[in-house]
């Protein structure tokens, strides 16, 4: 069987589970969860042989299709419904079935007592295949229904308990936010279709250096990045993503890790040779990347919520990722999105298992001394920090340190202006990056144990809800540390199945830059790797393996030096952090506050979205279509009414009156003027 | 020579005027019923004078048709104001206000 044939059933497989859990999830009971994870894994052991069958062609037979049925014909402009295997899809399908199982796995254990727990599954699985549909696409159109099927599966899962309000806000924040890019992608779409006359990657990737002027190539890429910017939380359409810790955290994971935030990052990879004809949106890509990159490690470094600051977290490494795609290293993005799938997915779950064992606090003031209570997570949590703030030396290393090193170096070997901005930029984002990672360790598990003072661990102490204390609300105005005290609570070590599927990925957090940085960055073997899949650079690469010592040196500095303030202002004086906070408050109000985005853009579009739409609903629906269609009509029956029913006065002489007033006027009417 | 017309039509209107004058004027059913007779029999009056003047049996005919309708008719406005009386308890047409606007 060739690699192609059974290329169906990676998204086939998730989908019938999507289905099958929908309908009648709710009498699978707890089997639901095992069935939606086994289909996940059988969909996983397709991808992997349909990779293998791909290793083994030669270089240039690697871009499989397979067309499925004609989807739509108009004329002779022709989609179908085909799915393209080649080195980059197979990658995405690996990192999205593969992250995606181990996920399906952990959610098990962790959604256990949902109510809902089909419907959580079959929304998971709907997920996953939606991304896949999203990297296996052969043209535009297949990739843009994956992209807005995650969309809405990413409102499902966000907005999952949405008893509470503000889940369901930020649910709707993140749809609304995604679908501004979106818009912006699908005119971009319709552009392509006019020029080329077909969304079909392989026509579009032969003709776009010979069939566009600069101009249009520019509009089109600026428009297609601009669906990125949305899907991949950058700045300015980032506000979405903290907000999106409001959905159960295997949520958090699958939407930071597998799928979803990702989407971006592939499709300006994938249209690599598209971007590539436009000097002016490769410009923007990059400062568009660089300014996330440093903008969310800012804000990571004040936030409190453990969620928020890997949340944070994500949306500075996609940073990274645009500005290596934005200096034409797509490679090292593809690999950074590879390695960061691994760790960014550890460090949700092993989140997860932490909120697990503190019974629901997130709120990393409250934890403190949780290293000998639950060792295993405290360890896989480690590899993961390891792994992001990229601790290797020269041939040895976790996987950020890989990745990181390959964006850095490319950043600078490129040259450009941008570029250059871009290494700065970058290097200064990996030393906050650091920072905050290291901070989440030592406030989690090192110092004193803070557990007293929180609320819900006093619940789960004392199974009663005490009156709410009023400090807690805004306490994010006080940043001192609550006081210590265990409160009488031992946490617990999460169950086995979900301590697997960590143990996994820390493995996956370790390895995966060791093992594979040839096959995605290297000068010769990812050339030959990428060939007809990416626009992938040897020049650049080459360039950027032989980039200055320092360069190669200054992710690695910036990484101790983070850590070192990380390990003074929370170890050695844990009280330090407070008083740097008590001397500068208007530099950590304005961070904390994510620098006044969601007040600036409640300013700027919220409020006249809202002030228009009241004027439309009260003006004008209310005002003018109500007050004279449907009510003025209503009322002008009832002002005739009124009228009429002065008739009716009930006295027969006076219905008799008017019966021989009639007559006589009909009468006189025959005499006299009818002839 | 026979009774100029003129004659017959003014008996007629003044049959007609005064049973108007009684639908018109009167609360009790029953006698707002007999005034509706005067009017119809000052009608079937006109009708019997107009076929003499016409030398034609039409009047003649449709005024006999007309007097076997209003029988029918009493019948069943009698009825109508028998159960009226059964349910309010008054042949008072004013009593009778279930319709009023």
């Amino acid at each position: 069987m060739s690699a192609s044939g059974s290329l169906w059933l990676i998204p086939a497989l998730p989908l019938v589970g999507a289905g099958v859990n929908l309908f009648i999830g709710k009498r699978l009971g707890r089997s639901a969860g095992i069935f939606a994870a086994v289909l996940v894994a059988a969909s996983f052991a397709v991808s992997v042989a349909v990779a293998g069958s791909l290793v083994g062609l030669s270089a240039q037979d690697r871009v499989q299709t397979q067309e499925l049925f004609e989807w739509i014909r108009v004329g002779a402009f022709s989609v179908g419904a085909t799915l393209r295997l080649d080195p980059l899809s197979a990658t995405m399908i690996l990192v999205v079935t593969g992250i995606g199982t181990l996920i399906h796995i952990y959610s098990i254990g962790y959604m256990r007592d949902d109510p809902r727990y089909g419907r959580f599954f079959a929304y998971m699985n709907l997920f996953v295949f939606f991304m896949l549909m999203l990297v296996l696409g052969q043209n535009l159109l297949v990739l843009y229904l994956g992209w807005e099927g995650v969309g809405l599966c990413s409102y499902l899962l966000i907005g999952f308990w949405f008893e509470k309000t503000e889940n369901a806000n930020a649910a709707k924040k993140a749809f609304v936010t995604t679908r501004i890019g979106d818009t912006a992608m699908l005119i971009g779409l319709a552009l392509i279709a006019v020029k080329f006359g077909t969304l079909d990657y392989t026509v579009i990737f032969g003709a776009a250096g010979s069939t566009l002027t600069k101009s249009a190539a520019t509009a089109i890429a600026l428009l297609l990045f601009a669906g990125a910017v949305g899907k991949s939380a950058q700045v300015p359409l980032h506000v979405w993503l903290p907000d999106a810790m409001a959905g159960p955290t295997p949520v958090s994971a699958l939407i930071h890790a597998a799928t979803m935030v990702t989407a971006g990052v592939f499709m300006v990879c994938r249209l690599s040779p598209m971007f590539e004809t436009s000097a002016t949106a490769m410009h923007v890509v990059t400062y568009v990347g660089a300014a996330t990159c440093i903008f969310a490690a800012t804000v990571g470094c004040a936030q409190n919520d453990i969620k928020r600051v890997i949340a944070y977290s994500t949306c500075s490494q996609l940073g990274y990722m645009f500005f290596a795609a934005g200096v034409g290293a797509y490679g090292a993005a593809m690999f950074h999105l590879f390695t960061h799938a691994f760790f960014k997915a550890l460090l949700f779950l092993g989140a997860g298992s932490v909120i697990h064992a503190m019974h629901h606090e997130q709120d990393m003031r409250y934890y403190g001394a949780l290293r000998k209570e639950i060792p295993i997570t405290f360890w896989v949590m480690v590899a993961g920090t390891l792994a992001i703030t990229g601790v290797g030396v020269e041939g040895v290393g976790f996987a950020g340190f890989w990745s990181k090193d390959a964006i850095l170096e490319s950043a600078w070997a490129s040259g450009s202006v941008p570029g250059v901005i871009a290494f700065w930029l970058g290097a200064l984002a990996a030393l906050l990056t650091s920072f905050y990672s290291w901070r989440l360790i030592f406030l989690t598990f090192f110092g004193e144990p803070r557990w007293a003072a929180s609320e819900h661990i006093q619940h789960a102490v004392h199974h009663v809800h005490e009156s709410p204390d009023e400090e807690h609300g805004d306490s994010a105005h006080e940043p001192g540390l609550p006081p210590s005290g265990s409160g009488g609570y031992h946490p617990h070590e999460s169950p086995l199945n979900m301590l697997v599927p960590i143990g996994l990925l820390a493995v996956g957090a370790v390895l995966a830059g060791q093992l594979f940085h040839n096959v995605f960055v290297d000068a010769e073997r990812a050339a030959e790797f990428w060939r007809q899949s990416i626009a992938f650079s040897q020049h650049l690469a080459h360039a950027a393996h032989e980039s200055a010592l320092w360069v190669k040196l200054t992710p690695t500095i910036v990484m101790l030096i983070g850590l070192y303030i990380a390990w003074r202002n929370y170890i050695q004086k844990p009280e330090a952090a407070a008083n740097f906070v008590a001397q500068f408050p208007a530099v950590y109000r304005f961070v904390s506050n994510k620098w006044y985005f969601d007040e600036l853009y409640d300013f700027l579009f919220v409020r006249p979205s809202l002030w228009l739409g009241r004027l439309f609903w009260k003006g004008g629906d209310e005002g003018t279509i109500d007050r004279f269609g449907p009510h003025g009509a209503a009322y002008a029956v009832g002002i005739g009414n009124r009228i009429t029913a002065r008739f009716q006065s009930g006295y027969l002489y006076s219905y008799a009156l008017v019966m021989l007033l009639g007559l006589i006027g009909a009468a006189s009417w025959a005499i006299w003027w009818a002839r | 020579m026979s009774t100029p017309i003129s004659y017959f039509l003014v008996l007629s209107s003044i049959l007609f005027a005064i049973g108007s004058v009684g639908v018109l004027t009167r609360k009790n059913a029953l006698i707002i019923f007999m005034s509706v007779e005067l009017q119809l029999n000052a009608v079937n009056l006109t009708l019997v004078a107009f076929s003499r003047m016409h030398n034609s049996l039409n009047g003649q005919v449709l005024a006999f048709f007309s007097m076997v309708v209003a029988a029918a008719e009493v019948v069943v406005g009698l009825a109508i104001i028998v159960s009226v009386y059964r349910r309010i308890r008054s042949v008072n047409v004013d009593d009778a206000e279930a319709l009023r606007g």
